[in-house]
């Protein structure tokens, strides 16, 4: 394939010429050079290529997340055996809950003359072991590159396994080099009711496709869904399959999960909610759902703070023919009170957001609305939609922070540390992965969004709804308090 | 001496042929006539032949992992002062960025640590068409510009292999321009059945580029590499304090802890100890042809077993002072240790456990379960071969297939300067006149009991068999079963990341494992999983039935609501 052409390996990395010997370079930096741990500031003008401690993940693991959140689904990776172990051990260690993902094991092989006959064995395996309800299958780097055709697979797997309930089988395309863990998660669900969708009669059925939010969010999301007396599709709800109770007995497939027979009657539902400003009028599965079956499609931004929120609740009423239930009212007097006590402590703080886009995005909006100042809005996300997101998350919030805010897409963390020094934040806000900035700046790092493996219960970490408003609120100006408390030289013990 | 049995949950005594059949009976017949060949019931006088290092079967879930996580992650990754590069797309870089606790912590003037920092290629779909050795140069530019470091390592990840992009050439282009040691690994995930395949590629690139580029004078004569450690919460430390109270000088730990200038210069060791025997003795081997270093087995987990080790140390020296020294030092950390051994055995004996992890630990710790009084009753490897079960006496008859045959046996020849026979061949023979082993591995099964279970590359299925049918005290394993186990109400302990506590190794190592292991098995928090309104006895009468009401308990929850919370009584 490619070969390296002469003029891009002979420029000298020293001092950038053509004509120098790199060995013998003049500008070249001794080695001897004492750097006690990697600096994550180090200067890196004119530096692109590589992507340094990444700000996003791979394709199919947001797949494998959405189809965990299938009652009795079992996701199998068609690729090499590794991408279901890594992706499950990191979900793992995010969730602590059993993660089967099960994999066709390629071999080079199989890598050569493809997967059919190993995708076979691995359904055939599956069914015995699990009495799954549905294969969720994603075609990982190694079987995308080769070309695989699945469709053909599961055409000829069908012609020659078919029998009366035989489990369904669905497929997403993810190639880990085309887009991020939530293209692989979004993809997912389109994959899902592009599938196993079927029309009916229009009820007063939603569907509510949140996206991926933690497991208490989707509690809450079920929970406000309820209130507002509404039958509904949440898809996909991992609330319980990847946040459950100690078994009693041994689950073939841990509990719980979206029915497939309400992903099926997502197609006669009078609406469906989709949440993400990033992927509004994209190939999404709330899209697909309005030009299949006429299921009109309300984008909303994930309900993080009050705007956003107001908007869900705003819609969930009209669908329902419902007015606001008390108890959300009541719940956002008191986030809206407590922000009166709080506001002297948050306000004009400076704080460095980062993670998936639409949660950046949500997260932005919210902050502003606190009073806080978000400096950078960094993602690892590439959709390019990041700047417009965040513009429709509560625009009357945002008015007078946009000016100063830096927006930044498809960044990475050592990008988002170059430039953290001098942004001089108060705190940072996003997943585990920025704790080692956050430590370099000594501020507080509030720990959300995915992946939180250095402390417990990151999967149940509350975002959405006034609910969520609230704690993040109180973490945020409790986290500022101790800085402040702890840094203090007097001390002082009473606010 | 009573007969070994395994136990059921009641209490009766199951043969291991009977366990293997109820976990085989599930799979289908092609399934199940590979799995029987991986299951074994023990016999350490005539060990049977087990199935090892073979494909895992697709649709089974494995616990392995590929040749990128064996030859990145785990045996290149530790090297802290080289900038790793993974090339390819994202996910592969990511998920192996400070995820396996190899701890390091330089502390000389000009040390450099770059383990915090994950580099990759992020490879997108325009690099899978056109190739991707051009943005590689580029990120080795990038790296050198940034840290000029000692040397950069460069990683495949599967597309690479399918495209054709030529690492190595890319490697050697980048050396000769930037003056370093850029070297590439095709470490292709797909590449044999496990990471142990990514293991052999990683020694056979370390020793090809790495080993012997260094020669120091080594002033202390007992200079030894420990091989296969990979400080997995401070481990290698440890043993390194261990070693120096006895007066040894660990010269490289590969790879723990270790800088590109210990792994040069490892020729200069006089001995060789291994610890994990599947993933690193390649290089042990090429480094006695290449440089006359003998090398034996060590194990540094368990007091015996670190005791036993120093002591043939001390042996292979044959120096008086040193082997004083070395029982002065057993006989104070042991006294030191014996209370705390006491204590904790006195409510752990007799307790069962099983362990299925790596390739050396599932036997390794099987001796620090010993020194407290703990029976295994079933061990397995995740990616072990045929010798780390049954010994290398079995080597010569280990068939070599395809997959095996995909990674390159490089030859070594002994190094014309440097070659030095560290023991002339009439010592070697009056030590082993003396009962003295080289090259020793006698594998896992010698030491387990008669009737034990073996499993090899055991399946979630399988292990969630074992905890119905047995339900052992703990078992060990690692994050990816860790929680389908406690979710069955058996402590896990993982001994990949060791639950991000540790160490574990050598004397304190030792008590701190012992500690934990009584915490595991005295919790009474599993007590709490049946609420007191779900104990009344109506509801106990109808469960011995089988039948509960549908009101109080969900049918599949109903059954065993009682026997998961009889262990924790009895603790």
């Amino acid at each position: 394939m490619s070969t390296l052409s002469s003029q891009t390996v002979s420029a000298c990395a020293s001092c950038n010429s053509f004509d120098c010997d790199p060995s013998t370079c003049s500008a070249r930096q001794p080695v001897e050079e004492i750097v006690e741990t990697a600096p994550f500031a180090a200067s890196t003008e004119g530096i692109t290529a590589a992507t340094r401690n990444a700000c996003k993940l791979c394709t199919p693991l947001g797949a494998c997340l959405a189809f965990r959140g299938v009652e009795g689904a079992i996701p199998l990776l068609h690729g090499s055996q590794g991408c279901s172990t890594y992706i499950r051990r990191y979900l793992i260690s995010h969730f602590r809950e059993p993660i089967d993902i099960a994999s066709s094991n390629f071999t080079e092989d199989t890598a050569v003359f493809g997967g059919s006959s190993n995708f076979k064995t691995a359904v055939k395996n599956l069914r015995r072991q699990y009495e799954p309800e549905l294969i969720a299958v994603a075609t990982t780097c190694l079987s995308e590159t080769i070309g695989e055709d699945m469709k053909r697979l599961f055409h000829e797997y069908y012609s020659e396994n078919w029998e009366e309930g035989h489990p369904h089988m669905v497929h997403v395309s993810t190639a880990s080099y085309r887009g991020t863990h939530m293209d692989g998660f979004h993809n997912a669900v389109r994959a899902l009711v592009e599938t196993l969708a079927v029309s009916g009669t229009r009820g007063r059925r939603v569907n509510l496709l949140p996206g991926m939010v933690s497991t208490a969010d989707l509690r809450h999301l079920k929970e406000i869904l309820a209130d507002f007396g509404l039958p509904y599709t949440l898809l996909p709800d991992y609330s319980e399959s990847l946040d459950g109770e100690t078994w009693a007995e041994y689950e073939k497939l841990p509990s719980g999960g979206t029915p497939m027979k309400a992903i099926a009657e997502t197609g006669s539902a009078q609406l469906s909610i989709e949440f993400g400003h990033t992927i509004a009028g994209t190939k999404t599965a709330g899209q697909f759902l309005e030009e299949k079956f006429g299921v009109p499609c309300r984008s909303l931004g994930l309900p993080i703070g009050i705007g956003e929120t107001d908007a869900f609740l705003e819609t969930l009423g009209t669908a329902s023919g419902r007015t606001v239930p008390a108890k959300y009212r009541q719940e956002r007097g008191r986030l809206v009170d407590s922000l009166v006590d709080g506001h002297k402590y948050v306000f004009g703080k400076r704080a460095i957001v980062y993670g998936e886009e639409d949660l950046v995005a949500g997260l932005c909006a919210f902050l502003c609305e606190i009073g806080v100042e978000p400096v950078l809005c960094a993602s690892g996300g590439e959709s390019g939609r990041l700047e417009e997101a965040i513009k429709a998350a509560h625009p009357a919030a945002l008015r007078k922070s946009m000016a100063k805010m830096e927006i930044r897409s498809d960044v990475d963390f050592a990008e988002i540390g170059e430039q953290a020094e001098q942004l001089k934040p108060d705190f940072l806000i996003g997943n585990s992965k920025g704790y080692k900035i956050a430590k370099n700046l000594n501020v507080p790092l509030i720990r959300c969004g995915f992946p939180i493996h250095d402390r417990i219960g990151g999967h149940r970490i509350l975002h959405l709804g006034y609910r969520g408003a609230q704690m993040l609120y109180d973490q945020i100006v409790n986290a500022l308090l101790e800085a402040k408390q702890e840094g203090s030289e007097i001390g002082y013990s009473y606010l | 001496m009573s007969e070994f049995e395994i136990k059921t949950v009641t209490g009766e005594a199951i043969t291991a042929q009977a366990l293997k059949e109820e976990m085989l009976k599930i799979y289908p017949a092609k399934t199940k006539r590979k799995r029987e060949k991986q299951i074994l019931s023990n016999d350490p006088e005539n060990t049977p032949e087990i199935g090892a290092n073979s494909r895992t079967i697709p649709g089974i879930i494995t616990q392995r992992g590929c040749t990128y996580a064996g030859c990145k992650g785990v045996v290149l990754g530790p090297i802290h002062d080289i900038v790793h590069i993974t090339h390819g797309p994202i996910g592969c870089a990511f998920y192996s960025w400070l995820s396996r606790r190899n701890l390091a912590k330089p502390v000389n003037k000009g040390d450099t640590n770059y383990l915090q920092y994950c580099m990759s290629t992020d490879m997108q779909e325009e690099e899978i068409v056109f190739g991707g050795e051009k943005k590689l140069a580029q990120a080795c530019r990038e790296a050198y510009a940034l840290f000029k470091p000692r040397a950069i390592a460069i990683y495949s990840t599967c597309p690479v292999g399918l495209i054709g992009d030529d690492v190595h050439a890319v490697a050697r282009k980048m050396s000769e321009e930037l003056g370093i040691n850029v070297c590439g690994f095709s470490c292709e995930g797909y590449k044999g059945v496990s990471q142990s395949a990514g293991h052999h590629i990683a020694n056979n690139g370390v020793f090809k580029h790495m080993v012997g580029k260094l020669d120091m004078e080594q002033t202390n004569p007992f200079s030894i590499n420990v091989l296969g450690e990979y400080n997995i919460g401070g481990d290698a430390w440890e043993i390194d304090t261990l070693l120096r109270k006895c007066g040894i000088h660990v010269v490289s730990t590969l790879s723990g802890d270790v800088n590109y200038d210990q792994v040069c210069s490892s020729h200069t060791a006089n001995l060789n100890v291994v610890m994990c025997h599947r993933s690193i003795n390649y290089m042990a081997q090429m480094m006695e042809t290449k440089f006359g270093i003998p090398w034996f087995k060590v194990n540094f987990i368990g007091a015996a077993a670190t005791a036993k080790s120093l002591r043939k140390i001390g042996q292979f020296f044959g120096d008086k002072g040193l082997i004083d020294r070395i029982e002065e030092v057993i006989a104070a950390e042991m006294a030191a240790l014996a209370p705390i051994q006491k204590d904790v055995t006195s409510r752990t004996k007799g307790k069962k456990v099983a362990l299925f992890v790596g390739g050396s630990r599932a036997h390794h710790y099987q001796d620090l379960f010993s020194d407290i009084g703990m029976e295994t009753i079933s061990a397995g490897y995740e990616f072990a071969h045929r010798d780390d079960y049954e010994g290398r006496a079995v080597l010569p008859t280990i068939k070599v297939d395809a997959d095996s045959r995909n990674i390159e046996e490089i030859h070594v020849e002994a190094d014309p300067q440097r070659y030095n026979p560290r023991k002339s061949p009439e010592q070697i023979a009056a030590l082993e006149a003396g009962g003295f082993t080289f090259r020793d591995y006698d594998g896992m099964m010698k030491q387990m009991k008669k009737n034990s279970l073996v499993i090899d590359d055991i399946s979630h299925h399988e292990m969630e068999k074992l905890i119905a049918v047995c339900k052992p005290d703990v078992i060990c394993s690692g994050i990816k079963d860790k929680f389908v186990i406690e979710k069955l109400g058996v402590p896990c302990k993982q001994l990949h990341s060791y639950d991000y506590g540790g160490p574990y190794a050598a004397f304190t190592g030792a008590a701190n494992f012992y500690k934990e292991i009584d915490r595991l098995t005295t919790t009474k928090v599993w007590k709490f999983v049946i609420p007191p309104w779900k104990q009344s006895p109506e509801l106990q009468a109808s469960m011995v039935f089988g039948k509960a009401h549908a009101e109080d308990l969900t049918p599949k929850r109903s059954m065993k609501a009682n026997k998961s919370a009889e262990p924790a009584e009895e603790a």
